[in-house]
C-alpha cells in the first residue's frame, strides 16, 4: 500500500504505541480515584500534558486541556468562549474552514448569532482587510484555521490574531492541519485558543487537545464530573493523552524533517505529475503551504473514479468531488476558492508523511499517468 | 466510503463497449460537468428492424455512473428501438446488483441517455419543463415523471434519483409542491 492521504488520518508511531499499551491491562486505574494504583494512571496524564505544552510552547500545562478529538476542541472554543461572553453575538470565521467550525457558524445563526463568513481569494487566502473591517463592538470571536486541509494553504495566521487583539476581540485557530507540519508557537502567534488532533500527527484517533490562553474566559462544553480541572468533564482518555504527548514530543523532534525531506518528496511527486500529466495544475498557493500537501486537478475526469483507480493500485488519496465529499456539492474549499464545479470535480488531494519514502512517489508517478489516461479515454471530454 | 458490488467494480475496472460509435445514428448526452457527471450514448441502427446494432458510451463520471452507462449498452444491444424504451433504470440496478442510494441518480441518468439518443435517431426535440433545481438543471417535467415511475414520496428520495434538491436547496418548497400535487 502506498498510504498519502495523511490529512484525512495518520499511523499511529510504534514510539506511541508503545507508550499507550501499559495504560489498557496493567495501568488502568481511573486517575480520578483515591487510591495508589490510580496515580500509576494520573501522573502520565501530568507527563503528557507538559509534553503537549512544550510542543506548542504553551509556557505552562494548565493551558492544555484534552479532548476527544479536533471537531470537540473546535466546538468547545466556540461554543465555551461565546457562552462567556454573552453580550456579544458577532462570530467570524473564513469559507474554508473545516465543518466542525463552519456547521457550528450555520448552528450558532440558528440560535440567534450572526455570523460572517469571511471570502478567500483564488489562493485561498484571507484578505486581512476585509476581516478588520467585519470586526465590530459586537464582535465576540474570531476563529481562522491555521493551515486548510484540502489545500494545505496557510493563513496569515499571526497578522489576523494581532489585528482582532487590536479590537479586543477573542482568537481562536484550528491548528489540527498545521500541528506537526510547521512550528508552531502559540505564544509567538498569540493566540487565545488553538485546537490540535492527535490523529493527524501520529496518535490515535479519539484523542485532541485544546490550547486556553491563560486569563481566556470559557464555559465548559461537557458537563459532569470535574476532570480537567472543571473544564471538559469526562473521565481520561488516558492511553490516548499519552500517546497525544508521545506524538508532540515526536512531532518537535521530527519538524525539521517534515519541513525539508518530506517537502521535497511532495514538491518531487507535485512535479512529477504535472510534467507528464497534460491538462493538469495545482489548486491554492503553492507558496504558503504546508510542506506535505498537494491538490491538482485532472481535467476531463471525476474524483472517485480516480481515487477507486489508484486504490487498485494500493495508493490512498483524497478527493474534491461531489462523490467523494459525501453530498451532491464539490469541495466546499475549492468553491469558495472560485474554482468552477467542473475543475472541483476532478480534484485529487495527496498528503505525505514522515513515513513516506521515495520509492512511494516513484511509484505514484509511475502508476499515475495510466490511471488518468484510462479515464479520460472513457470521458465525452478527455 | 460506498459499498459497491463485484459488479458495479467488474464494470468499473474492465467496462464493455467504451468509445464512440463513427457516424451514429443516434446521439445522447445528458448531464454537465458542473454537476460531475456527463454520459453520452451513441447507437448503430439498423434502418429496416430499427434494431440497434451496437452502442457505445462514454462517461465523466464516479464508478456508478461508468458502470451504468457500461451495463447499459449491453442491456440494449440486439433490440429494437421501441423494445430498448423498456429498458428502466431499475433494470440497470438490478443487472448491476445494486446502487447505493445516492448512487440512484446514475442509472436514471443512464436512462436519460437512452431516452435522448433514441429521441435524437427519431428527430424529436424534447427539451422541455421549467428548471426547478438551477444547481443541477433538473426540470419540474423530469421530477414528476421520475416520481410517478418510482413512487417517491420525499424531497430526499427525489435527490438520490435526479440530485435535484442536494445543492443549494432553495428549490425544495417547489419541489414538495409537486410531490404534493402529484399525491394529492
Amino acid at each position: 500500500m502506498t498510504y498519502t492521504d495523511n490529512n484525512a488520518t495518520t499511523r499511529v508511531a510504534d514510539e506511541v504505541l508503545e507508550a499507550m499499551l501499559p495504560f489498557f491491562s496493567e495501568k488502568y486505574g481511573n486517575p480520578a480515584s483515591m487510591y495508589l494504583f490510580a496515580q500509576e494512571s494520573k501522573h502520565p496524564i501530568d507527563a503528557a500534558r507538559k509534553q503537549v505544552a512544550d510542543f506548542l510552547n504553551a509556557g505552562s500545562t494548565e493551558a492544555i486541556i484534552f479532548t476527544s478529538c479536533g471537531t470537540e476542541s473546535n466546538n468547545t472554543a466556540i461554543f465555551g468562549a461565546l457562552a462567556a461572553l454573552p453580550g456579544k453575538n458577532h462570530f467570524i470565521t473564513t469559507a474554508v474552514e473545516h465543518p466542525s467550525v463552519l456547521n457550528l457558524a450555520k448552528e450558532l445563526e440558528k440560535r440567534g448569532y450572526s455570523t460572517t463568513i469571511l471570502p478567500v481569494d483564488n489562493k485561498g487566502l484571507i484578505s486581512l482587510d476585509v476581516l478588520r473591517d467585519s470586526i465590530t463592538e459586537n464582535t465576540a470571536l474570531v476563529s481562522i484555521m491555521w493551515a486548510n486541509n484540502e489545500t494545505g494553504v496557510i493563513s496569515p495566521l499571526e497578522e489576523a490574531c494581532a489585528i482582532c487583539h487590536e479590537k479586543g476581540v477573542l482568537f481562536h485557530t484550528d491548528a489540527v492541519q498545521s500541528a506537526g507540519k510547521i512550528p508552531i508557537d502559540v505564544q509567538k502567534a498569540d493566540v487565545d485558543l488553538l485546537s490540535i488532533s492527535g490523529h493527524k500527527i501520529h496518535a490515535p484517533k479519539g484523542i485532541g487537545a485544546l490550547y486556553v490562553k491563560s486569563g481566556t474566559r470559557m464555559k465548559p462544553l461537557l458537563i459532569g464530573g470535574h476532570h480537567e480541572n472543571g473544564r471538559r468533564a469526562g473521565t481520561q482518555n488516558v492511553q490516548g493523552i499519552v500517546g497525544l504527548g508521545k506524538a508532540c514530543e515526536l512531532a518537535s523532534i521530527f519538524i525539521e524533517d517534515e519541513v525539508t525531506r518530506v517537502k521535497e518528496l511532495r514538491d518531487k511527486l507535485e512535479s512529477g505529475l504535472l510534467k507528464r500529466i497534460p491538462k493538469s495544475h495545482v489548486n491554492g498557493s503553492i507558496e504558503n503551504r504546508i510542506p506535505n500537501t498537494t491538490n491538482i486537478t485532472f481535467e476531463f475526469i471525476e474524483g472517485e473514479a480516480m481515487l477507486l483507480s489508484m486504490s487498485d493500485f494500493g495508493i490512498c488519496a483524497s478527493s474534491g468531488s461531489a462523490c467523494t465529499s459525501g453530498s451532491l456539492e464539490p469541495s466546499h474549499v475549492l468553491l469558495a476558492m472560485g474554482v468552477p464545479h467542473s475543475l472541483a470535480h476532478g480534484a485529487v488531494r495527496f498528503s505525505l508523511s514522515r513515513y513516506n519514502t521515495e520509492e512511494d512517489i516513484d511509484y505514484i508517478i509511475e502508476k499515475l499517468p495510466g490511471v488518468i489516461e484510462r479515464l479520460r479515454e472513457m470521458s465525452p471530454f478527455g | 466510503m460506498w459499498e459497491y458490488t463485484d459488479k458495479v467494480l467488474e464494470y468499473f475496472r474492465n467496462p464493455k463497449n467504451m468509445g464512440e460509435i463513427e457516424d451514429p445514428d443516434g446521439i445522447g448526452e445528458v448531464g454537465s460537468l458542473d454537476c460531475g457527471d456527463v454520459m453520452r450514448l451513441t447507437l448503430k441502427i439498423e434502418p429496416e428492424t430499427e434494431k440497434i446494432l451496437d452502442a457505445k458510451f462514454k462517461t465523466f463520471g464516479c464508478a456508478s455512473a461508468i458502470a451504468s452507462a457500461s451495463i447499459l449498452t449491453e442491456l440494449i444491444i440486439g433490440k429494437t428501438v421501441d423494445e430498448a424504451l423498456k429498458v428502466t433504470d431499475k433494470q440497470i440496478i438490478e443487472e448491476l446488483g445494486g446502487l447505493p442510494c445516492a448512487k440512484i441518480h446514475c442509472s436514471v441518468m443512464g436512462y436519460d441517455a437512452l431516452v435522448a439518443a433514441i429521441n435524437n435517431y427519431r428527430g424529436i426535440d424534447k427539451k422541455e419543463g421549467n428548471v426547478i433545481c438551477k444547481c443541477f438543471n433538473v426540470t419540474d417535467k423530469h421530477i414528476e415523471e421520475v416520481v410517478r415511475e418510482h413512487n417517491l414520496h420525499t424531497i430526499e428520495e427525489i435527490t438520490n434519483y435526479t440530485k435535484a434538491g442536494g445543492g443549494c436547496g432553495k428549490c425544495h418548497p417547489e419541489i414538495q409542491e409537486i410531490l404534493d400535487r402529484i399525491w394529492e
